[in-house]
C-alpha cells in the first residue's frame, strides 16, 4: 500500500544567493529523502504516466526499484528508454507529462517523478554505474550517420547503437550537445558534472561524435551516402534560427536574440572571467517573450548583474514556460510586465538601445492554439526605459540541409516534413525533433529521435 | 587535427598560417570563411578563407592582430595544433555559380584594404584561372603593410598599389585610384568587389556607385556561431535584416546599411577593451 505522505519538498539554492551565482538551483533529492517520496507511487496496473512519457519510460518499475533502496536496478530500468536522464530529470517539463498525469495529482500531489530519476541518474553518476546499463548487440556492420548532437540526435544514436549499428554524430559547433549546451544556463543544467557526462556514457555505448562538421557545408548529406558509406541519415538540427519580432529598432546596439546571448554565456562560458568571448548587459535588461528560452535569458541576465524585466503579450496563465522556471525567476527578483508587446525598440544618438515603446493588450477570443489572443489597446502606448533588450520570441529550423539536400520537402515553415515514424521525403533520410516539429521540448525531441531509430532499424534491415 | 603547417608573418602584426583541415580544404570556395578557436578558452574568430589545398588537406588563414583573440591565434607556431576549426562558412561568392558564358562576359576590379587582401586573393585567382580579366587594387596605409604582392601579381592581369602616404604606388585612397582608372585610365569593369574595413567599403561603394559600377561587399561582422544561430552578424541589407554568416558575408554594397554595420561592430568594445587590459596585467604578471 502506497504511503499517504505528502510529496517530499526537494532542497533548492537560496534565491537571493542563487541570484548571484551560475550553481545549480535545485539541489536534488537525497537517498532518504528519494526512497521516502517513492513509497508514494501508488503503481497502478494501468500506469498513465508511462503513456504520457514521450519515451515510455517504465516510472513505476524503477519506482519500485527505489522502494527497495535498489537505485542501481532503479537506473537500468531507466537506461533501457533513456539515455539523458539526469539530463531529462532536470528539465523536463514533467507537470504536463509523467506527473501531470499521475492519479494521485487528482486530489493531492503527483509523485516527484522528475526528481527520483534525476536521483536515480545522478547517483548512478557519482558511483560509476552509469555506463554499464545498456545492454548492446552485436555490431552489424550498417552505418547510420545522425546530423546534430541535440537531445533527437543523441536518443537516436543510442536506441541505434545498441542495436548494432556504427553510428556517427556530425555536430556544428564545437561541443557536443545541441540546445543542452549552447541553450540551457549551467544553473539549471550543469555541463560538466551532467551533461558532459550523460554524453560521455553515449560515446561508451559505441557512438563516435564529431565535431566542427556542419553537413550542408562541411560534407553534404550526398557524400554521407555516396562517398562516407552511410546506408541513413538521421537529421536531428533543431530549430536555431532566432526569430524577431520586426519592428524598428531591432538592430540597435544592445539589442540581443535570447540564442545569441545564452551561447555567449552557456557555450562559450562568457560568465566567466578565464573565458575570452564577451558578453553584455546593461543596468536594466528588457527580455521579450514568456518562454522558457525567456526565462533563462532573463535569470541569466540578473546572475550577471542587471535589472531584468519580462514583457509577455499575455497573461501569466498563458506563459509558455514552466510554471517551476516562472516560479523560480519570480522568487529571484525578475520583473514581469504582462499583457504588455514592444511596438519600437528606442534608441539614444549613438545607436545603442535606451529602451522599448510598448502598447498595452488586452486578451481577445482564443486563437489557434487555444489561449486568448492578445489585441492592443488603442493609446495606451508608454515607454520602458532598458539599455539591454533580449528578444526571446523563439525559433525556426535552420534551411542549411534541405537547401542543400535533393528531395527534402519542407512545410511553409521551413520544418522538414516526415510522417509519424520520422521518415522524410527522401528515402533513407529520416528527421525528427525541432527540425520537424518547430521549438518543442528536449524530451519530445528524444521520443521522436527513438521513433526515428526504430524507422531506419526497419529501413535497414529490409533493404 | 588544426596542426599548424607553415607560418610567417607578413606584417609585424599581419600572419598567414597554412592549417590542416581536409574537410574544409575539399568543400571551400572563393568567399566562404571559417572560424578558428584557438584552445578550450578561447573565442570563435570568423576568418576568411585565403587559399585552399584539397590535395595537402590544408587551408590558409590571413589574421591581423587586433585584440586579445586574434593576438592568441598568431602567438600559436607552426606545429602545434588550433583547438577548433570549423568550416566552411557562408556562401561562395556569386560568380562561383554563374554560368561559363555570362562570367565570360564580366571584368572585374578588386578592392583590398590592408588585412581584406587575403580573401580577395583566392577570389581572383579562381576567375584568373578560368580566364575573367582581373584587375586589382592594393591599398594600405604604408608600403611596409601590403601584402600578397607577388601572389596576386600572379592571378591577375593589373596590380596597382596604393598607399596613404604615398610610399608605394597611387598616393591617396583607393576610393581616389578607382575614380582615376575609372575616369582617367578608361578602364572599363563590369563588377567592383571591395573587402577590407568597413569603412573602407563603405566610401568603396560610394565612389562604385558615382561611377554607376556594380559592387559586392564582404561584411566582417560580428559573430558567435556562423552558422545562423545567434543572429549577432545581423545587417541590414536593401531594408531587410540578413544573417551575414549563411547568407553572406557578400552582399550588394548598394544595399547595405554600412553605418548601421559599423556601430554593430563596435558593440563589445568596452568588454573587448576590458579584456585586452586584464589580458596585460596577466602578461605583466608572468614576468
Amino acid at each position: 500500500m502506497a504511503n499517504r505522505i505528502p510529496r517530499v519538498p526537494v532542497r533548492e539554492q537560496d534565491p537571493r544567493v542563487r541570484a548571484r551565482n551560475f550553481d545549480e538551483v535545485c539541489y536534488g533529492y537525497n537517498e532518504e529523502e528519494a526512497f521516502l517520496e517513492a513509497t508514494r507511487c501508488l503503481h497502478c496496473r494501468n500506469p498513465r504516466c508511462v503513456a504520457a512519457c514521450p519515451v515510455n519510460l517504465q516510472i513505476p518499475d524503477f519506482i519500485a526499484k527505489l522502494t527497495e533502496k535498489d537505485v542501481r536496478g532503479a537506473a537500468e530500468v531507466i537506461a533501457r528508454d533513456s539515455s539523458l536522464p539526469a539530463v531529462c530529470g532536470r528539465v523536463c517539463p514533467q507537470e504536463t507529462q509523467c506527473e501531470g498525469s499521475c492519479v494521485l495529482g487528482v486530489k493531492g500531489e503527483a509523485v516527484a517523478i522528475g526528481k527520483l530519476e534525476r536521483f536515480v541518474a545522478d547517483w548512478s553518476r557519482e558511483h560509476g554505474t552509469s555506463s554499464e546499463n545498456a545492454a548492446k548487440a552485436a555490431p552489424n556492420g550498417k552505418k547510420v550517420a545522425i546530423v546534430g548532437s541535440g537531445p533527437a540526435g543523441l536518443a537516436c544514436a543510442c536506441d541505434l547503437a545498441k542495436l548494432g549499428y556504427d553510428v556517427t554524430i556530425f555536430e556544428a559547433l564545437h561541443k557536443p550537445g545541441g540546445v543542452l549546451v549552447y541553450g540551457i544556463p549551467e544553473f539549471r543544467l550543469p555541463k560538466e558534472k551532467v551533461l558532459a557526462r550523460e554524453i560521455e556514457d553515449v560515446r561508451k555505448l559505441g557512438v563516435k561524435i564529431e565535431t566542427n562538421v556542419i553537413v550542408g557545408r562541411t560534407v553534404t548529406v550526398d557524400q554521407l551516402f555516396d562517398e562516407k558509406g552511410f546506408s541513413a541519415v538521421f537529421v536531428g538540427t533543431g530549430a536555431g534560427t532566432p526569430k524577431f519580432m520586426g519592428i524598428p529598432g531591432e538592430n540597435l546596439c544592445g539589442v540581443f536574440s535570447a540564442n545569441e546571448f545564452l551561447t555567449r554565456n552557456n557555450l562559450m562560458n562568457a560568465y566567466r572571467k578565464d573565458y575570452l568571448t564577451p558578453i553584455h548587459v546593461g543596468r536594466r535588461t528588457c527580455v521579450v517573450g514568456g518562454g522558457n528560452v525567456a526565462m533563462d535569458a532573463a535569470r541569466t541576465a540578473l546572475r550577471l548583474g542587471s535589472e531584468v524585466h519580462i514583457v509577455y503579450r499575455r497573461t501569466e496563465a498563458e506563459l509558455p514556460a514552466r510554471r517551476e522556471e516562472v516560479h523560480h525567476a519570480a522568487e529571484e527578483g525578475i520583473v514581469f510586465n504582462m499583457l504588455t508587446n514592444p511596438v519600437e525598440v528606442l534608441g539614444d544618438e549613438n545607436g545603442w538601445v535606451r529602451g522599448l515603446r510598448c502598447i498595452r493588450m488586452e486578451l481577445g477570443e482564443p486563437d489557434e492554439s487555444g489561449r486568448r489572443r492578445p489585441v492592443p489597446v488603442e493609446g495606451s502606448e508608454f515607454e520602458i526605459d532598458a539599455d539591454t533588450v533580449i528578444m526571446a520570441l523563439g525559433t525556426s529550423s535552420n534551411p542549411l540541409i534541405p537547401d542543400t539536400t535533393d528531395g527534402l520537402e519542407t512545410t511553409k515553415r521551413g520544418c522538414l516534413v516526415a510522417d509519424e515514424n520520422g521518415a522524410t521525403t527522401r528515402p533513407g533520410v529520416f528527421a525528427g525533433g525541432d527540425a520537424v516539429t518547430g521549438a518543442a521540448t528536449v524530451i519530445l525531441a528524444m521520443g521522436a529521435g527513438r521513433t526515428a531509430a526504430k524507422a531506419i532499424d526497419e529501413y535497414l534491415k529490409k533493404k | 587535427m588544426y596542426r599548424i603547417l607553415t607560418k610567417e608573418m607578413l606584417t609585424p602584426t599581419i600572419c598567414r598560417m597554412k592549417v590542416e583541415a581536409p574537410l574544409i580544404a575539399a568543400a571551400a570556395r572563393p568567399g566562404q570563411f571559417l572560424m578558428v578557436r584557438a584552445d578550450e578558452k578561447g573565442e570563435r574568430v570568423p576568418l576568411t578563407i585565403s587559399d585552399y589545398d584539397a590535395g595537402e588537406g590544408s587551408v590558409t588563414i590571413v589574421t591581423q592582430e587586433i585584440g586579445v583573440s586574434t593576438e592568441e591565434i598568431v602567438a600559436f607556431e607552426a606545429g602545434q595544433s588550433f583547438c577548433d576549426v570549423t568550416g566552411p562558412l557562408g556562401m561562395p561568392s556569386e560568380f562561383t555559380e554563374m554560368p561559363a558564358d555570362s562570367l565570360a562576359a564580366r571584368r572585374y576590379i578588386f578592392i583590398a584594404g590592408g588585412v581584406g587582401t587575403a580573401p580577395v586573393y583566392p577570389q581572383a585567382k579562381w576567375l584568373h584561372s578560368r580566364g575573367v580579366p582581373v584587375d586589382v587594387i592594393i591599398g594600405a596605409k604604408t608600403a611596409d603593410l601590403l601584402i600578397y604582392r607577388q601572389e596576386m601579381a600572379a592571378v591577375c592581369d593589373n596590380l596597382f598599389f596604393c598607399t596613404d602616404d604615398g610610399s608605394e604606388g597611387f598616393h591617396g585612397m583607393v576610393t581616389a585610384l578607382l575614380e582615376k582608372l575609372v575616369r582617367e585610365d578608361g578602364r572599363s569593369y563590369t563588377q567592383a568587389v571591395a573587402i577590407g574595413p568597413m569603412v573602407m567599403m563603405k566610401f568603396t561603394t560610394l565612389t562604385a556607385r558615382k561611377l554607376a559600377l556594380p559592387i559586392t561587399v564582404s561584411l566582417n561582422t560580428l559573430m558567435v556561431d556562423g552558422t545562423g544561430m545567434c543572429g549577432a552578424c545581423r545587417v541590414t541589407v536593401g531594408g531587410r535584416t540578413r544573417f551575414a554568416c549563411v547568407e553572406g558575408p557578400e552582399f550588394d554594397g548598394y544595399e547595405v546599411d554600412f553605418d548601421e554595420a559599423m556601430r554593430r561592430q563596435g558593440q563589445f568594445r568596452k568588454e573587448e577593451k576590458e579584456e585586452m587590459e586584464e589580458h596585460e596585467c596577466k602578461i605583466g604578471r608572468d614576468k
